[in-house]
């Protein structure tokens, strides 16, 4: 995974509470293999009729080249369906910027290179009203945690681990396997002081 | 002396491998569980040339995309190729699975339990936001994605920061047909759906004591729709009854051993917590939901809120959340129509779930079709030695095999558009269940009361000389 550090791109509103996992995307298109593709199935029965139709007038469906998404509160709670976040990165965003997240997406977002920004309530009234009519250009710089839009910059809230990860494009299986020493030392450590913790084998 | 320290201290600090300076933590993970849905992971294993770093720790379970019915065939070739999947993954790591013909299978938090596979004291990871069900044994039990499945596949760790502590303490007798699904809603209801987020939930208080296991995974199970990763319940007696003599868990000398070593995880008096809830649980009635969020429940006795007198934040959620489950403000819950029931799932499809709902069901038809899947094998084998099997079949519901099933669809059992379900699940989202599907969220118990009558409806009347 390729890290970042800035990046700018059109921002859209999309003002809506508890946007959850299953409407990011429906279970249905889960079994595709990634490769395919999860674009077109982002938020899918939001944004299509039962007739597979685009709603004219949902945000998403009238506006091109969007890459940053200002949500509302909530946004990704439910299951850890990491297909939530495949579908945002494969329709090309980069960054979501919402006043909460579901915890299981958030940490899902930074093992893809999505950046999850938490704005104070007022920050996030003030980005909704500036996009209401239109989407305008964002830049966003993580190694700052701030982010310009029309001239005024503002800060955003992220874990100092995940900033520095989503900076670098870490690969936590490289990282871990580096302590792998450490680990193979708490393992045994493990089975002497709980041996219980191995199943017992019925078998 | 040290401080006194949580569960939770206790569960971080005998997993915790190593800290970084940036305060994330790597955790050992003692039992990790896979299901089809875990595709992306292996397929990011394979990609690196990578095997399962432990294969005696990792057990596989169909599940999510489990056919109900007719399993001999499975008509549909992306459930199909979604359940070989996992069997070829399981052949090729050599992992345990629980396949659609094992006496054993079932939903995956179901199983784990039943096995003894899940004990207290253990960190116990999957791919699934469910799996805070384990936490009801005192163990660190929490949902992760693909890539950190992947993560755990090859090295039996993950990394984590410590989330922060929360404590919900609840004291009083729950009513008579008042179940742990109750006590659930009501917390989401009242702290909202991230009410929890970024904390571990400790359930304590007598009320919770007195929960059977079965009521305790029910609660630690909801915990993350009201935005918990974790739940988790102490260790007790309770808990050591429930675990003698399972398959995989601990025997003889060494279960007695391991039962003090347990004891010892309890919170110690005088410990902190970030966050500190308590509830009267003997003031809890039968609840539902009305809306398309866990946190839009009221007692089923309520009328449905006007959103033009609520909190203005949760107001547009609420006009939207009206118009998606086609109900006008104001209405009564008692009465609403339904169109079919569900009871099932990792949250309600335990023997005792059964038995609560069959207690209602029995001797009385169903005025709407609906769908019975138990949450295991195990489960299903013994309640069908109960009759229990009968009395759902008798009153007109469908008596099926065991899976993630109606819940979340995967597997084509759905609830078509704009009907209405009472269902005994977890997430009353939109399109959960189906594209269109209108779910009310209930316990089992409110959902044979729904079926007997084909409204929404307050089950305490058909419990009356029925003895629990």
């Amino acid at each position: 995974m390729a890290g970042w550090s800035k990046h700018t791109g059109r921002a859209l509103a999309l003002a809506v509470d508890n946007i959850d996992t299953d409407q990011l995307i429906p279970a249905r298109f889960m079994s595709v293999p990634r490769s395919d593709g999860y674009g077109g199935y982002l938020l899918h029965d939001m944004r299509r009729n039962a007739d597979e139709e685009l709603h004219p007038d949902f945000p998403l469906n009238r506006h091109e080249d969007i890459s940053i998404l200002v949500a509302g509160q909530n946004f990704g709670s439910g299951s850890s369906r990491e297909a939530a976040v495949y579908a945002l990165v494969d329709a090309g965003i980069r960054a979501v910027i919402a006043p909460s997240f579901g915890d299981i997406f958030a940490n899902n977002a930074i093992n893809n290179g999505l950046l999850p920004a938490r704005v104070s309530n007022s920050t996030h009234e003030r980005l909704i009203q500036t996009l209401t009519d239109a989407p305008a250009e964002l830049s966003v710089d993580l190694p700052e945690g701030r982010f310009t839009l029309e001239g005024r910059t503002e800060k955003f809230e992220l874990d100092e681990g995940w900033r520095v990860k989503l900076i670098n494009g870490w690969d936590d299986i490289d990282l871990t396997q580096q302590h792998a020493q450490t680990i193979r030392a708490h393992r045994h450590h493990r089975s002497q002081t709980a041996p219980w913790a191995w199943p017992a084998l019925c078998e | 002396m040290t401080a006194p320290r949580t569960m939770l201290d206790k569960l971080w600090a005998s997993h915790e491998v190593l800290r970084r300076d940036d305060g994330v933590s790597l955790l050992w993970v003692d039992r990790h569980l896979v299901h089809e849905g875990s595709h992306h992971a292996f397929a990011k294993l394979a990609e690196r040339g990578l095997h399962v770093a432990e294969p005696d720790l990792t057990f596989a379970v169909v599940d999510h995309y489990a056919p109900t019915r007719d399993r001999g065939r499975i008509s549909d070739p992306k459930i199909a190729r979604m359940i070989q999947t996992l069997r070829n993954n399981a052949a090729r790591h050599n992992l345990r699975i629980f396949d659609l013909d094992d006496p054993t299978q079932g939903i995956v938090h179901v199983v784990g339990p039943e096995l003894g596979l899940t004990l207290p004291g253990l960190l116990i990871n999957c791919g699934d936001s469910h799996t805070s069900t384990h936490g009801a044994f005192g163990a660190l039990a929490f949902g992760i994605g693909a890539t950190e499945v992947a993560h755990v596949l090859a090295t039996q760790t993950v990394w984590q920061r410590k989330p922060k502590a929360m404590r919900i303490t609840l004291n009083g007798q729950l009513g008579p047909g008042v179940s742990a699904k109750d006590i659930a809603l009501n917390w989401i209801a009242m702290l909202g759906t991230g009410g929890a987020q970024g904390h571990a939930v400790e359930y304590a208080g007598q009320t919770v004591r007195d929960l059977s296991m079965e009521g305790r995974m029910t609660l630690c199970n909801l915990s993350i729709e009201g935005g918990a990763r974790f739940g988790m319940v102490a260790p007790d007696e309770v808990t050591f009854a429930y675990l003698e003599n399972r398959e995989h868990a601990p025997n003889g000398p060494d279960f007695e051993a391991a039962c003090r070593t347990w004891q010892k995880l309890t919170t110690d008096e005088g410990a902190v917590f970030n966050s500190d809830v308590a509830l009267d649980a003997s003031g809890i009635a039968p609840t539902v939901t009305w809306g398309t969020s866990p946190e839009q429940a009221l007692p089923v006795s309520a009328s449905i809120p006007n959103p033009d007198v609520m909190d203005p934040a949760k107001a547009n959620a609420a006009r939207d959340a009206l118009d998606y489950m086609g109900l006008a403000a104001g209405r009564a819950l008692d009465g609403i129509p339904v169109d079919q029931v569900f009871i099932g799932s990792c949250t309600n499809g335990r023997i005792e779930d059964l038995r609560e709902a069959a207690l209602v069901l029995s001797g009385r038809g169903a005025k709407v079709p609906g769908l019975v899947s138990p949450g295991s094998a195990r489960v299903k084998a013994q309640a069908e030695a109960e009759g229990l099997d009968r009395v759902f079949t008798d009153a007109g519901l469908e008596w099926a095999a065991s899976g993630c099933s109606m819940c979340v669809g995967m597997n084509g059992d759905l609830v078509g558009e704009g009907k209405r379900c009472a269902s005994s699940t977890n997430r009353n989202f939109r399109g959960r269940q189906g594209r269109g599907a209108r779910t009310h969220l209930m316990s089992p118990a409110m959902v044979a009361a729904a079926a007997v009558t084909g409204t929404i409806t307050d089950v305490r009347p058909f419990l009356q000389g029925r003895a629990a």
